[in-house]
């Protein structure tokens, strides 16, 4: 037996990937379903002689994150959908500072206050901007505990790497689900390099200030920075692109992120099995988009079915991959339902039969 | 020769975008002779707000951040949390801390963070053009009540600091006043104070600044002052709310 296995429930895999990934503060405001995420912090923080604390608002925890972050730490926020929504100023403002701090969003149902069951439908929010202004931040959808982990680990590597936040986007059966993991090392805070630009006090160390900042209230001096965060921004799209096909020989595809890729397979299976010839397309980094995965199956693809537990938002964007060559079908459920295998394999059977594919 | 006048250390040398007659610059200036004096520039951590004073940030010599609309004592705290050793004060108006912001002033009171938060309360929003604030006194004209606050429609200016008063969290508290020369020697002590609160881990210290505002009230710098003294007070009345054994008394 792997000794180093543990059973775990989504939602504290996420804080004790955090915490081994270096992150000692966490300040965040209670709700539904990410409860069992700040309550792990809670004690977890404490212990490695870090700082839990309890914000009165989601608005006031992502600013205590920014205060945190423009100080030299590694710091977290978690909340979901209805909270993530309270946080999008702050976001803003974490990009335009040039910030980095690891976001989740544990994705109900909405709009409004929806429901409290898994949703995908905060996927425009998450990768179109949400707050105002040019920014954008890397936004990772797991689809498994174990990734979930892995990416959450990483997800602090790539926010100090471009100064910016990052969003794990999880819903509410990855928060909820237990499944056996493998956590990394535990990392010593005090090992990573030191954050030169951070607001710490000069501590008789240097002469110039530090400033956390983004206002620029010249015209021609914003522009500058935008065209420097635009940079940035490029460069995340050439390295933090992330994907996984499955079966690149096929002809007709799904795409499908976290949750939703892991039904979808189910009913690939099951398509397969029966003798079509169908794949997966899941991207992993939902921004960057994974467009290269899409260009790569462009000389044998015929097809593609999207499936999100959305009213259909991901669908834009393979759209916009895959161009209007083919047929991109999507089928979504919302509010906190789950989509059924037999309805996403009875969609690519029908794709299938119009296209005029083989079995 | 001996100067017997000089600019703080911990103010940078730079003129200050404030309207003429404004005591935005008094009060800064009384902020950065508490750093000096009590030697913690380079421990400070600034957090500026938005507003008049939303380029604090270039006219004190220690780190800066700026915040959003309001949340400066959330970033504060965030600061203060993640590195105790710091000296965190935020620069705040009235319309930033006891409007947007007051959900944030209140509950870091209320947790006590060991912060220093400098109120300037003027009566009215400066940078946006002259707009009615919580703070804005009764019958007080301004671009968005020009026939005067009507408190049967908008409710009676916000006391901020009586509000904060009762909290267990609040070490500190004083309201003082920057319209004339005695004042502001008062007002300097109790600056001084909300530092060594802080500099002493006892809890949250804040000072609110009565300040004036010519160019949005419409008067000249002297009318203004005279303006503050009259009307202000009587509804903000001045001294020390609530102070902590532990801190000394610097006297006159």
């Amino acid at each position: 037996m792997d000794q180093d296995l543990q059973l775990v429930k989504g939602n504290e895999a996420v804080a004790e990937a955090a915490a081994r990934a270096g992150c000692r503060y966490f300040f965040g405001y209670p709700i539904t379903p990410q409860n069992e995420l700040p309550a792990y912090m809670s004690w977890r923080l404490p212990e490695l002689g870090g700082v839990y604390l309890q914000a009165e608002s989601e608005v006031a925890a992502i600013n205590m994150v920014y205060g945190a972050a423009g100080a030299g730490v590694r710091v977290m926020t978690s909340s979901s959908s209805p909270g993530i929504s309270l946080k999008q100023e702050g976001i803003s403002y974490l990009a335009g500072s040039e910030l980095p701090c690891v976001i989740v969003n544990m994705v109900r149902g909405g709009p409004g206050l929806g429901s409290i069951q898994p949703a995908q439908s905060d996927y425009f929010q998450a990768t179109k901007g949400g707050g105002h202004g040019d920014y954008r931040m890397v936004v990772l959808g797991p689809s498994d505990l174990q990734e979930l982990v892995d990416l959450t680990y990483e997800s602090f590597n790539i926010a100090d790497r471009y100064r910016n936040p990052v969003m794990i986007l999880g819903d509410g059966i990855m928060g909820q689900m237990m499944e056996p993991v493998r956590f990394p090392e535990l990392l010593d805070p005090q090992t990573l390099p030191v954050k030169e630009w951070a607001t710490t006090g000069r501590g008789g160390k240097r002469k110039e200030n530090n400033l956390i900042n983004s206002l620029y209230l010249d015209a021609e001096a914003c522009w500058e920075h935008n065209q420097k965060l635009g940079e940035k921004y490029r460069q995340m799209k050439e390295n933090e692109t992330r994907w996984e096909i499955l079966y690149e020989d096929a002809e007709f595809y799904f795409a499908a992120y976290g949750t939703t890729a892991r039904i979808v397979k189910k009913a690939l299976e099951s398509l397969r099995q029966r003798g079509y010839s169908v794949g997966l397309v899941r991207p992993i980094s939902l921004w960057p988009f994974p467009d290269q995965a899409f260009a790569s199956l462009a000389e044998k693809a015929r097809g593609y079915v999207v499936v999100e537990m959305s009213m259909g938002q991901m669908v834009e964007d393979v759209r916009l991959a895959v161009g209007s060559e083919l047929p991109v079908e999507f089928i979504g459920t919302a509010g906190g339902v789950m989509p059924h295998p037999s309805d996403i394999s009875d969609k690519m059977e029908t794709l299938i039969r119009e296209v005029g594919g083989h079995k | 020769m001996k100067a017997v006048f000089t600019r703080p250390q911990a103010l940078s040398d730079q003129a200050t975008h404030y309207c003429p007659g404004c005591l935005h610059g008094i009060a800064h200036r009384l902020v950065a002779e508490a750093l000096d004096e009590l030697d913690l520039t380079e421990r400070a951590v600034g957090v500026a707000s938005v507003g008049c004073s939303v380029f604090t940030y270039n006219y004190f010599d220690c780190d800066f951040q700026q915040a959003a609309h309001g949340r400066a004592p959330a970033v504060a705290t965030g600061i203060k949390r993640a590195r105790p050793d710091s000296i965190v004060f935020t620069y705040q108006g009235d319309g930033d801390l006891a409007s947007i912001g007051a959900a944030e002033a209140m509950h870091a009171a209320s947790r006590g963070e060991k912060i220093t938060v400098i109120f300037i309360n003027n009566a009215i929003y400066g940078m946006t053009g002259g707009q009615m604030a919580p703070t804005t006194l009764e019958g007080q004209r301004t671009t968005t009540s020009p026939s005067g606050r009507d408190v049967s429609l908008t409710g009676h200016p916000l006391r901020m600091s009586e509000m904060l008063q009762g909290l267990p969290g609040v070490a500190y508290l004083a309201r003082v006043s920057c319209h004339d020369v005695k004042h502001i020697r008062q007002a300097k002590q109790s600056v001084q104070k909300a530092f060594e609160v802080q500099r002493e881990g006892l809890g949250f210290a804040m000072v609110e600044l009565l300040s004036n505002c010519p160019t949005n009230w419409g008067m000249t710098p002297g009318e203004s002052l005279k303006w503050l003294e009259e009307n202000m007070i009587p509804y903000y009345p001045i001294g020390e709310l609530k102070t902590p054994e532990a801190v000394t008394d610097h006297g006159e």
